[in-house]
């Protein structure tokens, strides 16, 4: 590390504007209002609006199919999701997803694109391949996923049958595999984005510190280690980050692949928080739940600013 | 709209005659976008403007699928072919909560179709939830209806609050399904080759005890493996062919309200009759059939719509009856399924229609019939078409002995309700709880829903 820092461009503080300032662009400019009044409307009025509400409901009893917020409830909506085993164990899954898709969507796009950036030709060919599942919509993944997972004629079960494993009920209804299934089309679909990422890091870093590192006589793979690590270590905080709001926002494939099951061995928060709203028409008891679930993103989200800020100011004592 | 005067003169004066570029494009854009809003049919313009797409056209949403499905698009063709090829929407969306929340939400945004159908036990918590429309004596009338042409049982159900919240198309009971080949061994047919008499818990258990010699095993099915549903129906039918059941539920499901000592004494029969090895202990829904198909088990309880599955299946010889009575009284668990109204402001001319298109689908409840379920339109039930219907007419009095699943605004088919008391059953049956663990288990897991004010 300590050779390093002189040749690292870590940039602490974003050139962000200094909070005086800001006002006064403002008042120069009242234009601005106009251009952000397109985004700054629909973003009251669906994500600022209804999160007010979700707070304010999660102390009623709030009805789906009454208007208004209700009789009062006090902390009751809290309590009975403190109570409530189900509501502990769709927290539990949503962390095993998060478990389980994290570190190989972080590692693997990592070593996708450190290979193909390698490619001297048809690297367009490798960054489609990987970002293409990408652009798909859930609906699609989870269709091809779940005939891929199907027991008896799917895709997987013949290679699992000549490896000379029991595809027996198959992967998706089997309480202890469901979720590695869910993980599995999960990480082949989003690596794509992280993958282009680090592609795009890969190539700020510039040549010549390679070309220094080989006269030194680095091999490629302390090349990685020493020059490509550290000067990606800020895509690839923003890259965890990322993901670990995006696992534990899961709904989608676990909604359609499995719907929660088998039993309830797969159903995550959001997915319990649907059902609390939408069909026990309890919008009160989901917000309450709703508001838990955010403050876990939110105490999460932190601690991994906090370990990262820790690590950039070791980085630039040393 | 329509009582307002034209707006004929221009909104501005003519004074700002120096029209600059800008303006004229605007204009253009705008009218650019009025065309399609022009005519209001066109999909665009009822989107932007919330207006029906075509007001002649009935929206029906249902949740039929598999052979249900195919005899439901075969009524609504019956429909089309009445009043015209552009008279119906249908749309078959997937059963179970999914459904009953997309009616919700629809109904709750003022979006809901013309027509829905819905089983008979969730229109309760829909009703209560203020999402329907009560049909009036009128309604019936207006298109020759009365209450006397419908299934006593399933209307005297569907009555709530003094009123009408649904029109049954059937009665859908838990039915028995028989193998004639091991009946036949058994000596438990008759001359005509159908199931003896098996009235009374004796006469029961002893037919019991010889399909089990003739299979060297099983006797009887019932699928509570990975399945919730058939365990409820199975404990819920033979519960209430007790004499002084109580409901299980009572207050729209705030109070537990079950007779702990009767739903001891059934679950307890249905421990003996595993340990005995007539019963199976683990079984999930498609074995459960496969067992009784293959000859390994006598007997199979099962919903009657699953007539359709052991209809394909090659060289089987089976045979449907009622499920008999063991107990004090004759009962067998049910639900229906029911046209609803759901809550929308519609014209008189609109009721009449949605009316009209109910009365098109009950005409065809002969159709209906071929897939098990027990009409709840007399005319048809009472015919003589239905009355030779093999096997159908062998099990349609179980409609006058239905028992529908208590209202709760957690309950009904499907229902969180059925999935938790349902587990606990089938675990009772598989021996891994008692049945005092599986009564404070369901205790347990029901506090949440018994103690929180009904949302509707």
């Amino acid at each position: 590390m300590t050779t390093m820092s002189p040749t690292a461009p870590p940039t602490p503080r974003a050139p962000a504007a200094p909070p005086g300032r800001g006002g006064k662009v403002l008042r120069r400019t009242p234009q601005a209002w106009l251009f952000l009044a397109p985004f700054a409307l629909i973003y009251l009025a669906f994500m600022v609006g209804p999160m007010i509400w979700m707070f304010v409901a999660s102390f009623f009893n709030t009805s789906t199919v009454r208007s208004g917020l209700g009789s009062f409830a006090g902390f009751d909506n809290y309590l009975e999701m403190f109570a409530r085993d189900d509501f502990w164990s769709s927290l539990w899954h949503t962390l095993q997803f998060t478990l389980y898709t994290v570190p190989p969507l972080v590692v693997l796009s990592f070593v996708l694109a450190v290979l193909t950036n390698r490619m001297s030709r048809g690297q367009w060919f490798f960054r489609l391949a990987f970002f293409l599942p990408f652009i798909l919509p859930s609906a699609t993944i989870s269709l091809i996923w779940v005939f891929i997972f199907t027991p008896a004629n799917g895709l997987w079960s013949l290679p699992a049958t000549l490896l000379g494993m029991d595809p027996g009920a198959g992967i998706l209804s089997d309480p202890s595999t469901a979720m590695i299934g869910i993980a599995i089309a999960t990480v082949w679909w989003t690596i794509g984005f992280n993958f282009v990422l680090y592609l795009a890091g890969l190539q700020e870093i510039p040549r010549e510190l390679y070309e220094a590192a080989a006269v030194d006589g680095a091999s490629p793979w302390q090349q990685i280690r020493r020059v490509t690590i550290p000067l990606l270590s800020r895509t690839t905080g923003l890259v965890i980050l990322l993901q670990i709001i995006a696992s534990l926002k899961i709904f989608d494939q676990v909604y359609l692949m499995t719907s929660g099951g088998p039993g309830i061995a797969t159903q995550v928060s959001l997915g319990l928080i649907t059902n609390t709203a939408f069909t026990d028409n309890r919008v009160g008891a989901a917000s309450a739940a709703s508001v838990l679930l955010f403050l876990i993103i939110l105490v999460i989200a932190l601690l991994q600013q906090v370990v990262s800020r820790i690590g950039s100011k070791r980085e630039e004592a040393s | 709209m329509s009582n307002r005067p034209p707006r004929s003169a221009p909104m501005r004066p003519a004074a700002s005659a120096g029209i600059s570029r800008r303006r004229l494009l605007g204009a253009g854009a705008l009218a650019a976008a009025a065309l399609p809003l022009a005519g209001c049919s066109s999909p665009l313009g009822a989107g932007l403007l919330g207006t029906e797409l075509n007001p002649e056209t009935l929206v029906y949403w249902n949740l039929f699928g598999g052979g249900d499905g195919v005899r439901m698009q075969d009524m609504q063709d019956g429909y089309r072919e009445l009043f015209g090829p552009r008279s119906l929407q249908a749309t078959t969306l997937a059963w179970g909560n999914p459904y009953y929340s997309k009616l919700t939400l629809a109904t709750v945004g003022n979006q809901p179709p013309d027509v829905a159908v819905a089983h008979l036990t969730r229109a309760k918590p829909l009703w209560n939830g203020g999402l329907l429309d009560p049909i009036t004596e009128e309604d019936l009338a207006g298109v020759g209806l009365t209450t006397e042409d419908f299934n006593a049982q399933a209307w005297a159900t569907q009555r709530t609050d003094d009123q009408n919240i649904a029109i049954p198309l059937d009665t859908h009971p838990f039915t028995l399904f028989y193998n004639r080949e091991v009946c036949e061994q058994a000596g438990l047919l008759d001359s005509d080759g159908l199931l003896v008499d098996l009235t009374g818990m004796d006469v029961f258990e002893a037919a019991l005890k010889e399909i089990s010699a003739v299979t060297g095993g099983t006797a009887i099915t019932v699928a509570n493996v990975a399945e919730t549903s058939t365990p409820w129906r199975f404990f819920w039918t033979l519960y209430n062919q007790l004499e002084g059941a109580t409901p299980f539920l009572s207050d729209d499901g705030a109070t537990i309200s079950v007779d702990e000592e009767k739903f001891l004494e059934v679950t307890g029969k249905i421990q003996e009759w595993v340990e005995q090895g007539w019963l199976n202990s683990a079984l999930d829904y498609a074995t459960s059939q496969t067992e009784m198909f293959t000859g390994n088990a006598g007997f199979y309880l099962q919903g009657e719509w699953e007539i359709a599955t052991a209809q394909s299946i090659d060289g089987l010889d089976f045979g449907m009856a009622s499920i008999p009575q063991l107990f004090d009284k004759p009962a067998v668990q049910a639900d229906s399924h029911t046209f609803i109204l759901p809550r929308k402001e519609r014209s008189p001319q609109q009721r009449q229609q949605a009316m009209e298109f109910i009365k098109a689908m009950l005409d065809q409840s002969m159709i209906w019939a071929e897939g098990g379920h027990i009409p709840a339109y007399l005319t048809t039930a009472e015919s003589e078409e239905y009355l030779a219907l093999e096997p159908q007419r062998h099990y349609a009095d179980s409609a006058d002995h239905a028992v529908y699943d208590d209202p709760a605004w957690y309950g009904g088919s499907g229902s969180t309700f059925e999935d938790t008391v349902g587990a606990q059953l089938g675990l009772v049956q598989q021996g891994a709880l008692t049945p005092e663990q599986s009564l404070a288990a369901i205790r347990n897991q029901l506090a949440i829903y018994t103690s929180t004010p009904s949302p509707l």
